[in-house]
């Protein structure tokens, strides 16, 4: 163990000297009291400092006491302000400011307590109190804030000192030597069965994570392929799960929202399965409409935006466009859903449909491509 | 102009001129909006004369859809159509269109039939004596008071929300065309809309529709249109991308005058 000189020696380091400097000005900038309480006496006088420890607290820390007592500075900062009586009607206005902010706050409260939820204009008046009160309240308080310090707080520039962040090279070189002895010292180096073995337990603890990403759920497998509907399936009216017979939809003109039936209460499948149905005069239909696929100028198709999965539900029947509200790309609903216009990439997949020996329409089979929008693995 | 460029800095001039831009931005919107007519008042049915509907059709209508509702190139043939057609697009001031647009919009009606239901009844009638079609629906038919207003709900937003938003407000269609706010729209007409599928709107048959089924839709929207806005504004009830404008331009030029506020020099005070 070697040992240098302490703070008090011959060779008193420039570190010291200058963060001793650094929190003297400091002090000044706060004007913070220079009394010393007796630890700090002591440690200044100190033992001296071995290699290998770290060095006095008193270097090391922001806001170190100097040693030596000097004279307090004048003020920086008025004590008063310039016109008291200026003063004295901003102070009145700011304490205005914030009584109003607490019976605002109250009033929030009693708003929260007294006015009932319970029916939709009760909820909106109630959010509308609330909303009223909070503002005022948090309005209130930020101007009183703001008129304080405008009004009785001094405008007065300061500048405060710092000193680089860098390192000295005695600092650089007396860590250098530390940590290799400590390295040494730890038996780090010299015992590789140590060091081995600690970096093996290391290893699965950073894999864990990894592994966990399991928890993100199967994969979807074939789900986004398939819908309900299959061969036999009976469309149904949305909402009311109604079947619908192919004579009732019959003016030229109308539209319908189905789904396959008993899927009415599967939010999950109705995402994928639900189904716009549209009725033509069977001479409007053309390619590249599968015609066969059509029941007397009634074709459906997917109401799942093959864009980014938005309902397509708005239906002109003067220019037979399916709409998707959400970026406006347009169907033409008597061309097989062709994108005429925005940003999808592919007709809204049609559903082949027929009717069944009671005369109520159902499905063929299941869309043959995947509805919705395009994923990684659609090919 | 000397008396504004000498006031430019005046302590008030970033206020005033923030000021006259809200003024002059709120103006803007509200000379461009503009608001809309009221809707006229519909009658019970009556048995009046074909003849007379014949006489009215022919002094409003034909020049457009022909004397005999045959049609002509600019507008469509009527044979068929029905009452409720007809009684909707004339008691909405639709028809007699002013001139051939993209689309016919609620407007006050034309001095014919302003005041005057019997008249659009006995169109309505004529209309009907050539090739039948829906007739105007009864009172029992569209009352809002047998109507369902919960499940009404799940009805419009499945079948109507799409193109006339989840509260009625209305919405863009393509080219020019657009679906229009309900709020105007008396029972009846609402009936009718979906009976008969005016301009590019469907038409929702009473085979698929029920007329259970309509009624809950009428007594949601009839719901819907009466509620009343506690904070003031409806802001066209068009859901967060308005209320989202509103808030970010709002409290935009709020913190702009705040931050003024806040930075503004202070006049006789010294800095040291």
């Amino acid at each position: 163990m070697t040992e240098i000189n302490g703070p008090d020696g011959p060779s008193r380091p420039a570190w010291h000297a200058e963060a001793a400097e650094a929190t003297e000005k400091l002090r000044q900038a706060t004007g913070s009291p220079s009394d010393e309480p007796a630890g700090h006496a002591e440690a200044a006088e100190g033992p001296r400092r071995v290699v290998g420890t770290p060095p006095p607290a008193q270097a090391r820390a922001l806001l170190v006491r100097p040693e030596d007592e000097e004279k307090a500075p004048e003020r920086e900062l008025p004590a008063d302000p310039d016109d008291p009586r200026k003063a004295k009607r901003a102070e009145k206005i700011v304490a205005a400011c914030f009584l109003l902010a607490m019976v605002a706050g109250f009033g929030f409260i009693a708003a929260y307590i007294g006015l009932e939820v319970h029916s939709l204009d009760a909820t909106l008046r109630s959010n509308l109190a609330l909303g009223l009160s909070m503002a005022v309240a948090f309005l209130a308080l930020g101007a009183g804030a703001v008129i304080w310090v405008r009004h009785l707080m001094p405008e007065v520039e300061l500048t405060e000192q710092r000193k680089p962040l860098r390192s000295s090279p005695e600092d650089k070189a007396a860590f250098k030597e530390t940590f290799k002895e400590g390295a040494d010292a730890s038996q780090f180096v010299k015992r590789p069965i140590l060091r081995r073995t600690l970096i093996a337990a290391t290893v699965p603890v950073a894999v864990a994570p990894i592994v966990l990403l399991r928890d993100m759920g199967p994969l979807p497998g074939t789900s986004l392929r398939h819908t309900a509907w299959k061969k036999g399936t009976r469309l149904v009216q949305a909402v009311t799960g109604v079947p619908v017979l192919a004579d009732d939809f019959s003016t030229p003109g109308g539209i319908l929202t189905v789904v396959p039936e008993g899927t009415l209460s599967d939010d999950e499948e109705l995402a994928k399965s639900t189904v716009l149905l549209i009725k033509l005069r069977p001479e409007q239909i053309k390619e590249p409409t599968v015609k066969n696929w059509t029941v007397n100028g009634t074709v459906a198709y997917s109401k799942i935006c093959t864009h980014l999965g938005c309902p397509a539900a708005l239906y002109e029947q003067t220019t037979h466009h399916i709409l998707c509200p959400c970026h406006q790309s347009t169907f033409a609903a008597d061309r097989g859903a062709a994108v005429i216009f925005g940003p999808a990439a592919r007709p809204l997949p049609q559903l082949p449909i027929t009717t069944d020996s009671e005369g109520y329409l159902v499905a063929q089979s299941d869309f043959h491509e995947p509805v919705g929008p395009s994923f990684w693995e659609r090919g | 102009m000397r008396w504004i460029t000498a006031r430019r800095r005046h302590p008030a001039a970033g206020y005033a001129v923030v000021l006259l831009m809200l003024v002059a931005l709120g103006g803007g919107y509200a000379f461009l909006t503009g608001s809309g007519a009221a809707a006229a008042p519909v009658s019970g049915p009556s048995s009046e004369s074909i003849a007379r509907g014949a006489d009215l059709f022919a002094r409003n209508c034909a020049s457009c859809h022909g004397l005999q509702a045959q049609g002509t190139s600019v507008a469509p043939s009527l044979i068929g159509v029905g009452a409720a057609a007809v009684d909707f697009q004339v008691s909405t001031g639709r028809m007699p269109a002013k001139q051939n647009d993209a689309e016919n919009n609620r407007k006050p009606l034309a001095p014919d039939f302003d005041g005057k239901p019997q008249n659009i009844r006995d169109v309505a009638n004529y209309i009907e004596s050539l090739a039948g079609g829906p007739a105007i629906p009864d009172e029992a038919q569209v009352s809002a008071e047998a109507g369902d207003v919960g499940r009404g709900e799940e009805l419009f937003i499945a079948n109507c929300a799409a193109c006339h938003n989840f509260v009625g407000a209305g919405g863009a269609l393509t080219y020019g065309k657009s679906a229009p706010a309900l709020n105007q729209a008396t029972p009846t007409q609402i009936y009718e809309a979906m009976l008969t599928g005016p301009e590019a709107m469907p038409n929702f048959s009473d085979s698929t529709l029920t007329p259970q089924s309509k009624r809950d839709i009428i007594a949601y929207v009839t719901e819907k249109s009466s509620e009343g806005n506690p904070g003031g504004f409806s802001l066209g009830r068009i859901g967060p991308v308005t209320e989202g404008i509103v808030a970010f331009l709002g409290l935009l030029f709020a913190m702009v005058l705040a931050a003024m506020w806040i930075a503004a020099k202070q006049h006789g005070k010294t800095t040291r």
